[in-house]
């Protein structure tokens, strides 16, 4: 790669385009964080200067913590969407390279019925899951949110995964074949680390829905001790609902840890992408 | 039968999971609710006066927003995972869960003699055999107005609606001040604060809305579209970008002490007084001409009742009963003025807003919301529909009568009223 | 493709998919089935009746019911519409910038256009409405900055603006992820291809639209199904921002609001589980279709490279 060929202007252009969008991606959130630490009267009165010595106010912070416990919220969060998240990567990676790597009877079927699950809404289930849930003793624990996300994330995990391990080299596999290797350490020594950049796709998209979801904590484990960020969140907005202090703090308390972690993550994230594609 | 096995397939899992464990001795109640607001009141002054005189129940006030609270509840009745009382929604709704056989008959609860035949029928089967829920509070509506504003632009309040609209025009001419406080983002605010507040002067209370459901009288009738007209009249009187303007931009809007006039329910007592920085004052829905009959929108609004399939309906009827004597009736509404209470018992209110509000009761004619009973279980649902035409109205997307005719188009297709 | 031999019982296919299949298939495919045949129920005095097809006759002959769900349709093709034609184009100029080697900054500006996606709903709902107020009025003063101000309406009370503009918040939250997945698709392109095209005289844009695009056409057919798929059962964003009535007048109301409020009720409209679920099934069939077109006519025609 020459440097000749890039050119100035376009390099101007692309970090013109890029930066506008970035802005355009983090007002909101900026407006909304920069706003929680004034008090009532700028808010409303100058909703886009930064706090000044004179505006600037905790109010809404006291006011929401010593309400509800948002720590505990959090690690309940957390643990619910990695223990998910290490379930639908695991077994729809099994899956996918079962579908992918083999030929046999009801193939394409058993592909077909594993994306069903993308196409309905799995809150249509809610009864019966619920049910499910009461007979097994699982309302309110954290188990029974697992066991739904794992449900839920794993159509589109094996969709996503088939799709990339069409992508890898025969030849690598058949040579491990040759080599007499069984076909479990073919995929886990293998396959496995050449998909590991769609891994990451897929660990982020099946991590977003689940740690932003509401729906399923709220009937499955609304209690004190299951209770996740997000619900804790939107009770907050029901309670506060006029007082603007308290409604931009708790906003940006249920933002800025996703925040911290997705920044810590992303790192990982962009090394195992490019680390697939640098081989 | 495949429950049956998924259980079994299930129950496996669940020792991982970490069931709550609960003190034996000790029975403990949840209450269901959407009144996320009052959790404080409950969890500081309803429920420990409560415990103190009842050893051996706990009770946990579990609120879920608002917007999610009936559509949850429903899922969790039907899984056998509600709690054990259950906050009632007054009328058709609560009534359908009596009839699916989710909540208890309570007619002989001890205590239910504390209410009088109109406080209970928001909570009856349409014969009145059985009551179901424990009222707890009706809300009342009227205008809230910004005293200072008043005063200060020389505005006595309106009796009439030439006077209403006459101070309007004062505010409007004036400009400090947006003459009235009210969006049509959340579609609610203009149906309930608005067309359900001034309509009983209209319908004339009780009147109009029985001969509603006799089928006496249709919403395309003069005295039902009429409060449309005066709605869509209220538009030039409504702040900038109202069509996006939210039930709590309105709220703020009234506090922060922008707007001098806000269509209300009595439930914003205790938040405006906490949030408002100036003087407030209340008047009724203003009448025709000086001297007419006034009507006002007296509307019970909350209940409890018991969940039938709770494992510890003793307490939980203990619970209730309390909830139907003074001593509940007293501290719930003075802890949060402008929700009244229904019982026979007069309680003594200390705020003088809410006083305002419930001496209304001795002057006017109450009625309730025309959309709740019998009118409000179809679908399409009239209430909802409601919600809908009134805020299409105060756009201006719709002629009152073009919204009174789909109202009662919809309420036709459906609604039979009994010859 | 391992070639389908004679082979003794192949044991580790059943490995390998039994645990996704199992919990897949308990914990949605049977509740999802219990949903979807109530389609054919109905509940006459408190019990299930089975009516065959009436509820569908229902949904599509009654004017109550049939407009509501054409609404509801028209308003979806919209909403996926808009999708296709801002989210996807902008993901992947995104993605074909921030992969340009030696582009400084990346890291940064990667990292901050994807922040949006990792909100929840509940808090991009939130913020939006607050932005857009009138009664706050960050738009309007924003607007006034670069003297646009006379363009402020309230966008989101306005039924001919409200729908347009909540797709385009959806686009604002979702567009990293096509961002990310043909990102990812565009660093797996060999170096070697790259430099033969160089070789060639191929560079700047006619390398991308001649070289890379073919290349990351399956991601891009992807990312289209995941849209479609996406877009069809979407409901928080409406849900949180204009409630489940999908006001004004009905003008947002997409297919998973309309199931929402048949299915679970909403105020004092009691949840109907069996229109519910004829709507659901409906919705079941259109996406199914959608896939079905994607996966028989497009996949299968699609080139893919195995490097």
């Amino acid at each position: 790669m020459s440097t000749a060929t890039r050119s100035l202007p376009r390099t101007i252009g692309a970090h013109a385009i890029l930066l506008t969008y970035t802005v355009i991606a983090l007002f909101p959130v900026i407006i909304v964080i920069m706003n929680s630490f004034k008090s009532r009267a700028g808010i409303f009165g100058a909703p886009l200067t930064p706090p000044t010595p004179k505006t600037f106010d905790l109010i809404g912070y006291t006011t929401v913590i010593g309400q509800g416990d948002f720590i505990h919220y959090f690690q309940n969060s957390l643990v619910v969407t990695v223990a998910s998240l290490f379930f639908v990567l695991l077994f729809g990676a099994m899956a996918a390279f079962a579908l992918s790597e083999y030929r046999f009877r009801g193939n394409t079927m058993m592909g077909l019925y594993l994306a069903l699950g993308i196409m309905i809404p799995i809150r249509l289930g809610t009864v019966a899951i619920l049910q499910l849930m009461v007979a097994s003793g699982l309302v309110n624990t954290l188990t029974a949110l697992i066991l739904v996300y794992t449900a839920q994330g794993l159509p589109l995990a094996v969709f996503i995964l088939s799709e990339f391990m069409k992508q890898v080299s025969d030849d690598l596999k058949n040579a491990g074949r040759i080599d007499g290797l069984s076909e479990y350490t073919i995929f886990f020594r293998l396959v496995l680390p050449l998909v590991r950049p769609s891994m990451a796709t897929v660990a982020v998209f099946t991590m977003i829905p689940i740690w932003n979801d509401l729906w399923f904590p709220l009937i499955l484990a609304p209690s004190e001790e299951t209770k996740t960020v997000t619900l804790g969140a939107q009770l907050f907005l029901g309670q506060f609902v006029t007082n603007w202090n308290a409604i931009l703090a708790a906003l940006s308390l249920a933002i800025m840890p996703v925040l911290i972690l997705y920044v810590i993550f992303s790192r990982q994230l962009i090394r195992g992408i490019t680390s697939g594609a640098v081989k | 039968m495949t429950t049956k096995l998924l259980t079994a397939l299930l129950l496996g899992t669940s020792i991982l999971g970490f069931a709550g464990v609960a003190n034996a001795a000790d029975v403990t109640l949840n209450i269901e609710s959407w009144r996320g607001d009052d959790l404080a009141i409950w969890k500081d002054k309803l429920i420990p006066a409560f415990e103190a005189k009842n050893p051996g129940i706990k009770v946990v006030f579990a609120p879920s927003a608002p917007t999610e609270y009936d559509a949850a509840l429903g899922a969790k009745l039907a899984a056998g995972s509600a709690g054990d009382l259950i906050t009632c929604r007054p009328f058709d709704k609560s009534l359908e869960l009596y009839k699916k056989g989710n909540l208890a008959d309570l007619s002989a609860l001890p205590g239910m003699e504390n209410f009088s035949p109109v406080a209970k029928s928001a909570w009856q089967t349409d014969d009145g055999k059985a009551t179901f829920c424990v009222p707890m509070a009706s809300v009342i509506h009227g205008f809230i107005y910004n005293k200072d504003a008043f005063d200060k632009l020389g505005i006595k309040v309106p009796e009439t609606r030439d006077e209403f609209f006459a101070a309007l025009d004062k505010i409007k001419a004036d400009g400090t001040y947006i003459p009235m406080a009210m969006g049509t983002k959340d579609l609610w605010e203009a149906a309930t604060m608005g067309y359900q507040n001034i309509g009983p002067n209209y319908w004339k209370g009780e009147d109009g809305r029985t001969a509603l459901i006799k089928g006496e009288q249709k919403l395309t009738d003069k005295d039902w579209v009429a409060p449309y007209e005066e709605l869509a009249k209220w538009k030039p009187y409504l702040g900038d970008g109202f069509e996006a303007q939210t039930y709590p931009d309105s709220q703020n809007l009234f506090t922060l002490g922008r707007a001098a006039i806000y269509p209300a329910g009595s439930w914003e007592i205790a938040l405006f007084n906490t949030q408002a920085q100036f003087k407030m004052g209340a008047f009724p829905p203003p009448v025709e001409k000086a001297g007419d009959t006034c009507y006002i929108s007296d509307h019970t609004d909350i209940g409890m009742g018991l969940n039938a399939a709770s494992k510890n309906a003793d307490a939980a009827k203990t619970f209730l009963s309390w909830v139907a004597s003074p001593d509940f009736a007293a501290i719930y509404a003075n802890a949060l003025p402008g929700f009244f209470s229904l019982n026979n018992t007069p309680v003594k209110m200390e705020d003088p807003l809410a006083q305002e509000f419930v001496s209304w009761r001795g002057k006017c004619k109450s009625t309730i919301r025309s959309t709740y009973q019998i009118l409000g279980r179809g679908t399409p649902n009239l209430e909802n529909e409601t919600w809908v035409e009134s805020a299409n109205v105060i756009n201006g997307t719709d002629t009152p009568e073009a919204a009174a005719k789909k109202l009662q188009d919809g309420l036709d297709s459906w609604y039979k009223p009994a010859k | 493709m391992a070639a389908a031999s004679k082979r003794p019982f192949r044991w580790h296919i059943g490995v390998f998919l039994a645990p996704a299949v199992l919990v897949y298939t308990a914990i949605m495919i049977l509740p999802l089935a219990g949903t979807l045949q109530l389609s054919l129920f109905r509940n006459i005095d408190q019990s299930q009746v089975f009516v065959g097809l009436a509820n569908f006759r229902t949904l599509f002959g009654d004017p109550n019911w049939s407009v509501g769900f054409w609404n509801a349709l028209r308003n979806n093709v919209w909403f996926f519409i808009i999708h296709m034609l801002v989210q996807n184009p902008i993901g992947v100029m995104l993605a074909a910038l921030l992969s340009s080697p030696r582009l400084r900054f990346a890291a940064f500006y990667r990292t901050a256009i994807f922040v949006p996606t990792i909100l929840s709903f509940v808090i991009v709902g939130f913020a939006w409405k607050l932005i857009l107020s009138p009664l706050w009025g960050v738009a309007p003063n924003l607007m006034d900055l670069v003297g646009l101000k006379s363009l402020f309406t309230p966008w989101l009370g306005k039924e001919q603006y409200a729908l347009t503009t909540l797709s385009l918040i959806s686009v604002w939250q979702f567009v990293g992820i096509p961002m990310m997945l043909i990102y990812a698709a565009l660093l797996s392109i060999p170096e070697e291809v790259i430099e033969a095209a160089e070789c060639d005289g191929i560079t700047g844009m006619s390398q991308f639209w001649k070289i890379k695009l073919p290349l990351i056409l399956p991601s891009i057919g992807i990312i289209s199904i995941l849209t479609f798929v996406g877009n069809f059962n979407a409901f928080d964003l409406i849900y949180t921002a204009q409630g489940a009535l999908a006001g004004p007048n009905y003008s947002t109301d997409i297919l998973g609001t309309f199931l929402y409020r048949a299915f679970f009720g909403f105020q004092l409209q009691i949840g109907d589980p069996n229109m519910g679920s004829a709507i659901a099934t409906m919705m079941f069939l259109i996406i199914l279709g959608g896939v079905c077109v994607y996966l028989f006519l497009i996949q299968t025609r699609l080139r893919r490279y195995q490097f």
